[in-house]
């Protein structure tokens, strides 16, 4: 940080563009999308005007007000007020304003005005403001104010051109401070309402596509009926489209095997490449297809606006099970991975509904888990067509993302017994208007992804790979040994003393060894599993679902994915839980919860299948 | 008439927001919301779920707004 640097603060009211704004200006690939609340932590990127002046800018939590409500905007006021720990107060505040919305938004800007510092207000969204007729009259709302306004549209290239000028300019002097109470609070609201009858002109308060979609997308009966289709078709495609992507990336890896093979002289060498590499890591990155296609539909969801009316469509049964409305997006996101899951409850203001977020967060089939789910599915569950038109693979694998989801239900409705209060939660959410998605954001989203899952299989994934590769090879079988050589190795007895606690789930050794290194990253589940047999002997690179078709029963395999719907989630989680709630005791819970859950749902899947098979 | 009375699509005008409780911070952010007197307010949507929570807009902004929430809202409709 250097000390020339002018230090510029984007702030505003949740989702009027501050992240877009500030990804436009740094070149930055912050995560925006379209719901309040999507940033939750202050943000930094560098920036360098025309006239080489250099730019330090921060971007922070959406807030309504100063009266914070919750961390995230807690976050927000400190930053502005100088309080927050090692930072000054920013040299220049860009008050960010959706200008479709001024009638809300101009209030945060007057109390932002009236902490005495430099601000420039941006109008943001002036493309849809025209579209939609709105006309605001730039010049004299910049008189009656007294801070330079200008006009951005963040979404666009050059869409913040007017703002650069402006901040690359002279310094715009400080607003008079004046102090905060009760009566000069509500003074605001009729600032806000004679600046607007001086300079603003909207033909229509709303937008009319955002009335026409939500008479459907809100209605009692079509609008659960809605959400019920888009869900199930989500799940139906990451099958349908994931599957043969999946079965041509997996064919591919095993013909390099087989070539690695043929070219390798036979020794551990060989065996670390052909075992260890192609049929571990091989198998994992094969699902990366499924992965994308899962995040190409939240993404959408994201972006499209329509998460907060899905919120709002199930805050009464999220509240009947101790959760609330606004758990639904952190919720949602679980699927994806837990970890920005659980980071996102920061938007919910109270504390209990945050906890009982946190804790049923892990419930919610990561995209981790989607590997572990589809070999097992693949090799267990024959290819039907169910009613015609369903697929039997996919029905199984929405009624494990169903059991997630139940299971987060009963968990949070355990909470709301144990943990009474009769203290009223808010809701007081905001629909934000319906926005076509924009494939780049969808692109680069996608993009982030697919390289956050190519760094876990090279990092900790590739690692763990290795080390379950040497520990089922070594050390090799004593002179005159009869079983297996792996029965011999380090693996081979881990693995049969963890059988101890895991036969009555009707897990095998191998199984059982497979659960230590799924603890740090689920996927690795299936490497280690693919590694272990491969070294046995059972495998070659493409025929693990083969060889666990072999090896053990459909009551395993059934009992195996009800664990990992339910099984203590990866270390990552367990740190962000302790990050998030500064406690030790909430990690406990969490782990020891979840294990005892999944032991009980594997054992009794486990003895009902066998009753049956 | 409370807001949480105040039928759906019928036009009314906010009188004032009353605390629930001493120092009410859901009733304050309800006021910094924009819920003061003369904002013209409406019922858009109404939960499927026990009619709840309900989707109130008030100038060009929608906020879900549970009925305890909305009951802290005094509403008159006016004869248009």
């Amino acid at each position: 940080m250097s000390a020339s640097a002018l230090r510029i603060a984007l702030v505003g009211n949740p989702n009027c563009g501050k992240t877009a704004l500030f990804n436009l200006l740094t070149g930055g690939r912050q995560k925006v999308a379209n719901y309040a609340g999507v940033t939750i932590e202050r943000k930094e990127g560098r920036f360098t005007t025309p006239s080489g002046r250099v730019l330090q800018i921060l971007d922070l939590p959406g807030t309504y007000s100063f009266d914070a409500n919750s961390p995230d905007e807690q976050i927000t006021r400190d930053v502005l007020e100088g309080n927050y720990p090692g930072e000054a107060a920013p040299d220049l505040i860009v008050c960010v304003a959706d200008a479709t919305n001024l009638r809300l938004h101009l209030r945060f800007v007057l109390e932002v005005k009236r902490l005495g510092r430099p601000v420039v207000l941006a109008l943001n969204m002036m493309d849809a403001a025209r579209r939609r007729g709105i006309v605001i009259d730039v010049p004299e709302l910049q008189r009656r104010l007294g801070i330079p306004v200008v006009e951005t549209v963040a979404v666009k290239r050059g869409g913040a051109t007017a703002l650069v000028e402006r901040v690359d300019g002279e310094m715009p002097a400080a607003a008079a401070a004046s102090i905060d109470d009760g009566p000069s609070r509500a003074d605001l609201h009729v600032q806000v309402r004679e600046l607007l009858t001086a300079t603003v002109s909207m033909p229509r308060q709303t937008a009319e596509l955002d009335d026409a979609l939500d008479r459907w997308a809100l209605h009692p009966v079509f609008g659960l009926l809605i959400l019920g289709v888009v869900m199930f078709l989500v799940f139906q495609a990451v099958y349908a489209a994931g599957k043969p992507m999946t079965d041509l990336i997996g064919d591919g890896f095993g013909w390099l095997g087989d070539h690695a093979a043929a070219s390798l002289p036979v020794g551990p060498i060989k065996s670390l490449v052909v075992d260890g590499l192609f049929g571990g890591i091989g198998t994992v990155i094969g699902f990366l297809p499924e992965i994308l296609v899962l995040f190409f539909f939240i993404l959408l969801l994201e972006e499209s606006g329509y998460l907060p009316r899905a919120a709002f469509l199930l805050d009464r049964l999220m509240m009947s099970v101790g959760l609330t409305g606004r758990s639904f997006i952190p919720l949602l996101s679980s699927f994806a991975c837990a970890i920005p899951g659980i980071m996102g409850t920061r938007s919910i203001q109270d504390p209990r509904d945050r906890l009982a977020t946190i804790l049923v967060a892990p419930l919610m089939t990561c995209s981790a888990r989607l590997p572990v789910y589809a070999l097992l599915i693949g090799a267990f569950i024959p290819m039907h067509h169910v009613l015609g038109v369903f697929n039997l693979q996919g029905l199984v694998l929405f009624a494990l993302y169903a059991a997630g989801i139940l299971g987060a239900m009963a968990v949070g409705w355990v909470i709301k017994r144990i943990h009474r209060d009769k203290s009223e939660h808010a809701l007081l959410m905001e629909l934000p208007s319906y926005r076509m998605p924009k494939p780049r954001d969808i692109a680069i989203g996608l993009w982030e992804r697919a390289s956050i899952f190519l760094k876990r299989l090279t990092g900790v994934i590739l690692a763990l790979t290795i080390i379950m590769w040497a520990i089922s090879t070594f050390p090799g079988p004593p002179a005159g040994a009869t079983g297996p050589a792996i029965d011999y190795s380090i693996a081979g007895y881990m693995g049969h003393y963890l059988q101890y606690i895991f036969a009555p789930l009707g897990f095998n050794w191998q199984i059982s060894l497979s659960l230590i290194p799924a603890f740090a990253a689920r996927e690795t589940a299936v490497a280690a599993l693919a590694t272990v047999y491969a070294v046995g002997g059972d495998s070659n690179t493409v025929g693990l679902a083969h060889a666990l078709a072999a090896n053990f029963s459909v009551a395993s395999a059934l009992s195996l994915m009800v664990w990992f719907a339910f099984a203590p989630q990866c270390m990552s989680t367990l740190a962000v839980i302790r990050r998030e709630t500064h406690s030790w005791r909430n990690v406990g819970i969490s782990f020891g919860y979840m294990f005892v859950v999944a032991y009980a749902a594997s054992l009794l899947t486990y003895q009902i299948a066998r009753l049956f098979s | 008439m409370r807001l949480s009375d105040l039928p759906k699509g019928a036009p009314a005008v906010v009188d004032r927001v009353d605390d629930a409780h001493a120092a009410d911070p859901i009733a304050q952010r309800l006021r910094d919301l924009g819920f003061v007197d003369g904002e013209p307010v409406r019922v858009v949507a109404i939960g499927p779920i026990g009619a709840d929570p309900l989707l109130i807009q008030i100038g060009s902004t929608r906020f879900a707004l549970r009925r305890t929430e909305a009951a802290r809202v005094t509403v008159r409709q006016e004869a248009a």
